[in-house]
């Protein structure tokens, strides 16, 4: 019971962790090189979501204040009443840097492929062995 | 005396910009206007070293946004010297490998230089910032650069290497961005000195206690601490010799730099100590480490895997003295950090000399190394002896710290593992320096066994000078060793 309710209210950091167990599993047992780096990229994911969620709050508004400008003086403004803008500015970098990851990976496969012409990865092991 | 602690991480980022449009006409100017850029930000780390030791911590304000709205830089005496060393290896680093460049990779030097530049600026940065999401930021910065870098090297091998370090990069890095995200939901700050202060009065929160363990263990995957330390030995042993000098000595130590910056100011030595007790379990991970990686290193057979797994030992020596629980392990660890960035940097200059001669350097390629290039094989014993531990080199000073507490702290596993190392280090070098020294050359190179000696074959100038005069600061760093714990690490533990 005490499990269950837990799940409903903090479901936001179950699904996070169910998402970034996603892309580890698949980083960890894929074979396939591109299966791997979308596994990564699943979970580099899951950190964004993590982040954005924990910005939220109930019954608030995006954080723009609504005002007549150089009118004045502001009616006093409530913290509650806005979401917390923050860690969706931290994550505009994080999301710049997953996608930087994700293009320096993609590379490497494609340099990986015109050398071996194969992205399995027992294959690859294969050929290195060989030599 | 105005210091400009923020040129310091500028002056190599718009290097880099600027050496990115200079390679459409030469790659020459990309070179000069890289060397220009690291000049600068050498001499702005020197000045701010020096405004550091004469009246403490500098703090500047990014874009004059007060701190914890802001992102401040937070210079105080550990990472002043950190900066110093960083800048001061990477601008040698340049000197030395001009020719190595040009060799290994001769179609794509600007972008080498770029990239290059690119990974100093993350290292700087990573050392000067006092935010913990900047500190992701440029750690990722980092790591991006230096995956493109190894990827430059070993045709057969450097993509898969480099990918797979991806692959972990990430997960470190992920880790450590989840346990600042649990800092942020607990303080609503990602400022170090503030999210400290305010840490200090839940230090029974479970969210804090999931932080500390995310954190310390994603910047553990990154430094290659012995189970998490798979990516490293391939990675730095296919990378272009030109980058392995500078990543091999630098990047690994800069991380334990951050896990020891997250241990005394985040989250705090009482905290770690008192509240977790957590040194005895990583302590003996240091130890598992040290033995391992010197374990592992037995097994090679090619002189740059070795001192890869050497490297993975050394990070067993700098996180079990740091989690000693006592001044005298975390003098020891601090001390390490400068020295075995020093030594390590020797060792990587003297086989970038060996691989210009000679291309590979399997023991076998070895043979009559001696006689071939006498002054390289000088500035590698001397490294060597640092890193066994010989008197008066530095690396034998940080060991004694560390030993002296081990014992203190009553873990004797530890000292008896620091010892041991030692002599698998001993072991290590002189079956190196056996077949540089005894054995003839082979027949595969032209020369007649019972023939005249081996013709002289150095490696370029530049590269000698440097390698001359880092040899001579294992010295001179061993000899002042006294001196650097009192001024800089005494006043920052107390």
């Amino acid at each position: 019971m005490d499990l269950l309710q837990l799940i409903a209210t903090k479901y936001n950091y179950c699904l996070y962790i169910v998402l970034m167990m996603i892309g580890l599993y698949a980083m960890i047992a894929k074979n396939n090189l591109i299966k791997k780096v979308v596994g990564m990229s699943i979970f580099q994911t899951a950190i964004i979501l993590f982040y954005v969620s924990i910005g939220y709050k109930h019954n608030a508004t995006i954080p723009i204040i609504q005002g007549d400008h150089g009118h004045g003086t502001h009616a006093a403004i409530l913290a509650a009443d806005y979401i917390n803008p923050l860690p969706h500015v931290l994550m505009l970098t994080a999301i710049v840097v997953s996608v930087a990851t994700f293009g320096v990976a993609m590379a490497l496969c494609v340099k990986i492929y015109q050398r071996y012409q194969t992205l399995e990865e027992d294959e690859l092991r294969m050929r290195l062995s060989e030599k | 005396m105005t210091t400009y602690p923020e040129l310091i991480v500028l002056a190599p980022l718009l290097g880099a910009f600027f050496a990115g449009i200079a390679a459409w006409v030469e790659s020459r100017i990309s070179y000069a206007i890289t060397l220009i850029a690291m000049g600068i930000a050498t001499a702005c780390a020197a000045s701010v070293f020096t405004q550091v030791l004469a009246s403490g911590t500098i703090q500047y304000r990014m874009a004059g946004w007060a701190p914890p709205m802001g992102i401040e830089l937070r210079i105080d005496a550990l990472n002043a010297m950190v900066l110093l060393l960083i800048s001061v290896i990477a601008l040698l680093n340049l000197v030395a490998s001009y020719r190595n460049v040009e060799k290994e990779t001769p179609d794509r030097a600007s972008s080498f230089y770029v990239m290059y530049l690119l990974f100093v600026v993350g290292l700087l940065g990573v050392t000067a910032t006092g935010d913990l999401f900047n500190l992701y930021v440029l750690i990722e910065i980092t790591s991006l650069s230096s995956y493109t870098l190894i990827a430059l090297g070993d045709r057969d091998k450097s993509a898969i290497a480099s990918l797979n370090y991806v692959f972990i990069g990430v997960i470190g890095a992920s880790f450590y961005l989840l346990g600042v995200g649990y800092i942020y939901i607990k303080t609503g700050t990602l400022n170090m000195v503030d999210a400290a202060a305010i840490m200090k009065t839940m230090t029974d929160s479970s969210a804090i206690l999931v932080a500390f363990v995310l954190c310390i263990l994603g910047i553990w995957i990154k430094m290659a601490l012995f189970p998490l330390h798979v990516w490293l030995p391939n990675a730095y042993s296919s990378a272009p010799v030109g980058f392995a000098r500078v990543v091999a000595p630098l990047m690994t130590k800069v991380m334990v730099y951050v896990m020891v910056r997250l241990m005394l100011t985040v989250f705090g030595l009482d905290y770690i100590f008192d509240t977790l007790n957590l040194s005895q379990a990583v302590v003996w991970l240091g130890t598992i480490a040290i033995l391992a990686g010197g374990a592992m290193a037995l097994y090679q057979k090619n002189l740059k895997k070795m001192l890869t797994y050497i490297i993975v030992c050394e990070i067993g020596y700098m996180v079990g003295g740091a989690w000693l629980g006592n001044q005298m392990g975390m003098t020891g660890a601090i001390l390490h950090i400068i020295n075995d960035a020093i030594m390590t940097f020797a060792l990587f200059l003297a086989v970038g000399n060996m691989v210009y001669r000679l291309d590979r350097v399997d023991y076998t390629d070895l043979q009559g190394l001696f006689a071939k290039m006498p002054w390289t094989m000088a500035g590698f014993v001397l490294a060597a002896f640092s890193i066994v531990g010989v008197p008066p080199t530095c690396g034998f000073f940080s060991k004694w710290y560390l030993v002296l507490g081990a014992f203190e702290a009553g873990a004797y596993h530890f000292a008896a593992a620091l010892i041991i190392s030692s002599l698998l280090c001993a072991i290590l070098f002189f079956k190196v320096f056996e077949i540089c020294f005894f054995e003839p050359m082979s027949e595969g190179h032209g020369h007649d066994s019972h023939g005249p000696a081996a013709v002289m074959e150095e490696a370029p100038v530049s590269s000698l000078v440097v390698l001359g005069l880092v040899s001579v600061c294992l010295i001179v760093a061993g000899l002042y060793s006294g001196t650097i714990v009192d001024t800089l690490i005494t006043p920052i533990l107390n």
